[in-house]
């Protein structure tokens, strides 16, 4: 876990990344399930080669599962997520390894609470960038 | 036929979504998120949480259940470009939530393919009390049609 430390905070510093295990089919399978989300060009080679695919892709929201990971370790119990949004960039297949970063966009105050935003980025290792996004975090 | 402003507004029926242990287990599981206040309950209610919550992603689970919206919409042109999520306080493990379905915003952008539509679509999420958890808000960029 990489927890911030709320004391040494500064704006545009970079945060501990977190490499997430390659992707696997098996992990898409689980996540239709969980998620619901069954359309098949995720889990079903020949569907995503009908429609002129090399094959599955993961689901963007496994991705930003991945950055929800990231944001929530960040966050340990020393703050909570106010807001939290992604945009998609390029699709992931199995195999991928996804990293995620953060850097820290502005320490800030509203209602008498501390707040932090950070700018998040998930990319694969040859620096494909997958998503980009940002959070805010509230402080306890 | 591209979407015009008037389903800006929008609804659909409110449904319920109860929160499940197993549920919550299997949802992090699948993204390999070992975070204790998923999973490990003594942990979670020793946690400044004070419960199991659920993982921030969670709701994208069933902010697609219930009734369909009133609109003809053509899945092959539409992409999930952007997500955000707006948190009021976490899901909890037990939640029984109230959930609707609205069409928030359609915006137009100039393209490399010409004109694309981007429809806004949030599934508001409110507990029993009809305090706000949190909304699921999904961006979809809505493509022209090929001629």
């Amino acid at each position: 876990m990489t927890v911030i430390d709320m004391d040494s905070l500064q704006e545009g510093q970079e945060l501990q990344s977190l490499t997430k295990p390659a992707i696997s089919k098996v992990q898409l399978v689980k996540y239709a399930g969980a998620s619901g989300d069954f359309n098949p060009l995720h889990t079903d080679d020949a569907f995503a080669q009908q429609i002129g695919m090399d094959g599955v892709i993961a689901h963007g929201m496994l991705i930003m599962g991945f950055m929800g990971e990231y944001m929530m370790n960040i966050a340990g119990e020393i703050a909570e997520p106010t807001q939290f949004s992604m945009r998609f960039g390029a699709m992931s297949r199995p195999g991928d390894v996804i990293t995620c970063t953060g850097k820290v966009e502005k320490i800030f105050e509203k209602d008498g609470k501390r707040f932090v935003s950070i700018q998040l980025r998930a990319q694969k290792s040859s620096e494909e960038v997958v998503g980009t996004g940002k959070c805010e975090l509230r402080f306890f | 036929m591209n979407l015009d402003s008037s389903v800006v507004g929008l609804s659909g029926e409110v449904f319920i979504f109860d929160v499940e242990f197993r549920h919550i287990h299997q949802f992090a599981d699948a993204i390999g998120d070992a975070n204790p206040l998923y999973t490990d309950k003594e942990y979670a209610k020793n946690s400044k949480y004070g419960s199991i919550i659920a993982p921030p992603t969670f709701s994208v689970a069933f902010s697609g259940e219930g009734a369909e919206l009133p609109i003809n919409l053509d899945e092959r042109r539409m992409l999930h470009g952007e997500q955000e999520f707006i948190y009021y306080r976490p899901i909890q493990l037990g939640d029984r939530l109230y959930c609707q379905r609205k069409i928030s915003d359609l915006y137009e952008k100039e393209g490399k393919s010409g004109k694309m539509q981007f429809l806004v679509v949030d599934t508001e999420i409110k507990d029993e009390g009809g305090q706000m958890v949190a909304v699921n808000r999904m961006n979809i960029i809505y493509r022209g049609e090929k001629s």
